[in-house]
């Protein structure tokens, strides 16, 4: 028994890179992730290395724990083909069965689910932490029941009605003043002596002197 | 005929009373001067001073363009607006009075003038819906026209915003829903009558008692750009790229002055820059230092075109070279994923050594990439005017800058004051002459009247809102707003100078009386024999221009790159309507001269068959 599984493991072991080799880039389950670092922070760009990656795979355990539930380990995420850009690609197998991958599509949708927390883990966002081929997840865009500028239409044109409004009815309210005040004319127009003439009433004013003003005003009106 | 002129002449040595007995009423009542020349200053500065202007600049090599400018404002603009204001004082009513005035054969004019004036008012007021429908939208975050819009689940976006741009598509699809074609009228655009609504509704306030409340409202919206634009100045040199937007605009280019399109285009662009001969001058003007106040509206309209034009172009800059970095980063990336390269290693400096260097180790990837060729000088080559600097270029840059909300709101707030002020001339210019016809009934009063004309008017627009709407926008202003302006202000100088005569006895004679001295040479010579020749030549060359155009117009079309439009012809039928546009106002004239000539022929005729001792000649009534 021993002699056995010494010899299961050391064939394990042996595998294990070459089965790296051999399953990674799989490009229909794998995919390529590209990170733009300090694009994203500038100064306070950390530089990736052995413990970036490590996260990075340890966070990719994570999103495929919560999508299927499967007791996933670190070791269950394959990477390869690393670049100065920083760029790579991955591969997950199965955590039962160590030569079988994980389908792309099960990887592309546990990716999309966990998408912010792995985003937040870099401090990356979807423009700075890219995996090809898999579309960003959109924020569910808050459903407002009126638009937005249906509002500052309401207030634009409430302002503006109640603007008129006021100005119809202080003309309104102006107008009947004027007939008021016309009307106690007339009513003084019958007291004293009136001139009625051409039409026009106005009560004769005497000067000083008991010249008729009365015609003074009326010059300009005639077409001479 | 010369009995009338004389009983001016005798009403002249008896001082007039503030409520001249020829008028019919609606004479102004400022409040005070400074709202008249607010009020006119409105007026003249519009929409083309801040959107036309400074395409015109760019397109005529910059600071040279100045020269045919400030020529034809002193020889064609001052004089005219001098003119105006001289004429409707002195005679002390609308348009149509006034002409009806001079010489009874040309009451055509003031026709004329009127109809150009409602049709102006009819398309200038949608321009305005469209200011409000994206001043609504400035109150979100993000602008909406920052992106294209997405559908929920796929993630992908519109089609047609991927072809062109997020601004594009905002403009075309959202705000206009634009038809492919001028036959195409589609529906009508539900939110755009309801701008319309508001755009009308906002100017009724301001003219529903005339001039008393014109008056006002000119306070504000005659200031109000102004403190927007020294805003902007402020906001917009210190953002990177103005300076070579600015340095770009003003650089003078000599050798293009011999070109004498840019001579007409000056000489078109004042006049219609100083809003003449709609009638709204002649409506607004008082008992003033007439040559003064026609200096200072005139000087300070060019003078505002010129101030408009350094925020504009500092922005314009920004935007160029913000165009430009984003090209040159979109290579940079490409470049960067291609070679995987560290993120950052090329630079906007150190772009060219990179390109050259990847370029000699490895030329067929670099080949398959199809980097664009990014040139800051494309991009600011490329110029805008009218709706397009405002609603697309402009929106562009605001997105780019921080605090995008902020100045998308002052911006199109500054614009609705800037078309306000202009429209309250334009109806001004329709009011006063329905006055003067008497077609206004004295029982209604004025509120109610002005209330009607806004609804007609509002009721009319509908066919800006419909899906063909923007190309009728542009029928319009090219055809309306052009010819018969420069018709009826060649009519309206040729009128004053030899008809009524500018000789010393007569027209120099009344504005002594009104303002104290006579006109000096300056104004006479221009209003005799400059301005008229230089408005015919204008005239003749803008009619040749247009007569060998063929008549087509553009089309947004976003499978076509940047500028992405294709060009078609009217079809028959519009053309037809593009010909009455043009003609049917210059025509009033000719036909009130002939009614009028034909009345005066039957009197005669008349009077000749049956001739009265009795009847006193002295009492020939004004026709």
């Amino acid at each position: 028994m021993f002699p056995r599984l010494h010899f299961a493991v050391c064939f394990t072991a042996v595998l294990g890179p070459t089965l790296v080799h051999t399953l990674c880039p799989d490009t229909a389950d794998g995919y390529k992730v590209r990170l733009s670092i300090k694009t994203a922070l500038g100064d306070d760009a950390y530089k990736w290395d052995e413990s970036e990656m490590f996260l990075f795979r340890a966070t990719l355990a994570f999103a495929m724990r919560k999508y299927n539930q499967k007791p996933y380990e670190v070791s269950d995420v394959l990477v390869c083909n690393e670049t100065q850009r920083v760029s790579f690609w991955f591969v997950v197998t199965d955590p039962e069965n160590t030569s079988e991958l994980i389908s792309g599509k099960d990887v592309e949708r546990a990716v999309r689910i966990s998408r912010n927390r792995i985003n937040n883990a870099f401090l990356l966002t979807d423009e700075t932490l890219e995996f090809l081929n898999i579309p960003p997840t959109l924020a569910v865009p808050a459903e407002s029941g009126t638009p937005p500028w249906l509002i500052v239409f309401g207030v634009v044109i409430g302002v503006v009605g109640v603007g008129i409004i006021a100005l119809l009815i202080s003309s309104f309210i102006q107008k009947r003043r004027k007939k008021g005040v016309t009307e106690g004319e007339e009513e003084d127009c019958e007291e004293e002596a009136c001139d009625k003439g051409n039409g026009v009433s106005h009560p004769v004013e005497e000067g000083a002197d008991g010249v008729n003003r009365g015609f003074v005003g009326d010059i300009p009106f005639t077409k001479l | 005929g010369k009995g009338w002129r004389g009983r001016v002449h005798a009403q002249d040595r008896t001082p007039v009373h503030s409520k001249a007995p020829q008028s019919t009423g609606e004479r102004p009542k400022w409040d005070n001067k400074i709202q008249y020349l607010l009020t006119c200053i409105g007026f003249a500065v519009g929409l083309g001073n801040v959107w036309r202007f400074p395409y015109l600049c760019q397109i005529y090599g910059g600071g040279a363009f100045l020269i045919p400018y400030l020529i034809a404002l002193v020889f064609e603009g001052l004089p005219l607006l001098y003119l105006e204001l001289a004429i409707g004082q002195r005679l002390r009513m609308g348009s149509i009075g006034v002409w009806n005035s001079i010489s009874p054969y040309l009451g055509g004019v003031g026709m004329a003038s009127m109809v150009v004036s409602f049709l102006v008012g009819m398309f200038y007021n949608t321009i305005l819906a469209w200011v409000l429908w994206y001043f609504f939208h400035s109150f979100q975050n993000p602008l909406p026209w920052r992106s294209c819009p997405v559908f929920n689940l796929t993630g992908k976006s519109v089609e047609e915003c991927e072809l062109s741009s997020p601004v594009n598509y905002f403009w075309y699809r959202e705000t206009l829903n634009i038809t492919p074609n001028i036959e195409t009228s589609g529906s009508l655009q539900w939110w755009l009558v309801i701008c319309l609504a508001t755009a009308w509704c906002i100017v009724y306030v301001c003219f529903i008692r005339g001039i008393e409340t014109i008056g006002k409202a000119a306070y504000i919206t005659a200031t109000f750009p102004y403190l927007v634009l020294t805003i902007f100045l402020v906001r917009a040199l210190t953002l990177p790229g103005a300076m070579t937007g600015l340095k770009y605009l003003f650089t003078p280019q000599w050798e293009i002055l011999k070109n004498p399109r840019v001579w007409l285009d000056a000489a078109t662009q004042i006049f219609f820059s100083l809003s003449l001969a709609f009638g709204g001058l002649i409506a607004f003007s008082i008992k003033n230092k007439l040559d003064q106040d026609a200096i200072i509206v005139g000087c300070i309209n060019s003078a505002t075109s010129i101030y408009a034009s350094i925020p504009i172009f500092a922005i314009l800059g920004f935007k160029a070279n913000s165009n430009y970095e984003d090209c040159l980063n979109n290579n940079i990336l490409s470049l960067t994923n291609a070679f995987n390269m560290g993120d950052q290693n090329i630079t906007i400096e150190n772009y060219e050594t990179w390109l050259t260097y990847l370029n000699t180790s490895d030329p067929t990837k670099v080949a398959n990439l199809h980097l664009k060729v990014c040139d800051l000088q494309t991009f600011l080559d490329q110029s805008a005017s009218g709706t397009g600097l405002a609603f697309i270029v402009f929106t562009e840059a605001v997105i780019k800058m921080p605090g995008s909300q902020v100045w998308s709101v002052l911006f199109f707030i500054m614009l609705f004051t800037l078309g306000l002020s202009s429209m309250f001339g334009n109806l001004e210019g329709v009011l006063t002459p329905l006055l003067d016809l008497k077609l206004v009934p004295t029982c209604i009063p004025k509120e109610i009247f002005t209330g009607f004309m806004c609804l007609v008017y509002f009721i009319f627009s509908f066919i800006f809102a419909l899906g063909s709407g923007n190309y009728w926008l542009e029928i319009f202003n090219s055809y309306v707003g052009s010819v018969p302006l420069l018709v009826i202000a060649f009519f309206e100088i040729t009128a004053v100078s030899y008809v009524y005569g500018i000789n010393r006895y007569v027209f120099s004679d009344d504005i002594e009386w009104m303002t104290g001295r006579r006109p000096n040479i300056f104004w006479q010579a221009n209003w005799r024999v400059i301005s008229p020749l230089m408005l015919l030549v204008v005239l003749l060359a803008y009619v040749v221009i247009q007569a060998m155009q063929e008549l087509t117009y553009s089309v947004s079309a976003p499978q076509v790159d940047f500028p992405m439009y294709e060009v078609l012809p009217y079809p028959g039928w519009v053309c037809a309507i593009c010909v009455l546009l043009s003609t049917v106002p210059c025509i009033l004239i000719p036909l009130v001269a002939l009614y009028r000539f034909v009345h005066f022929l039957k009197k005669r005729v008349e009077r000749l068959r049956a001739p009265s001792f009795y009847e006193n000649e002295g009492y020939v009534s004004d026709m």
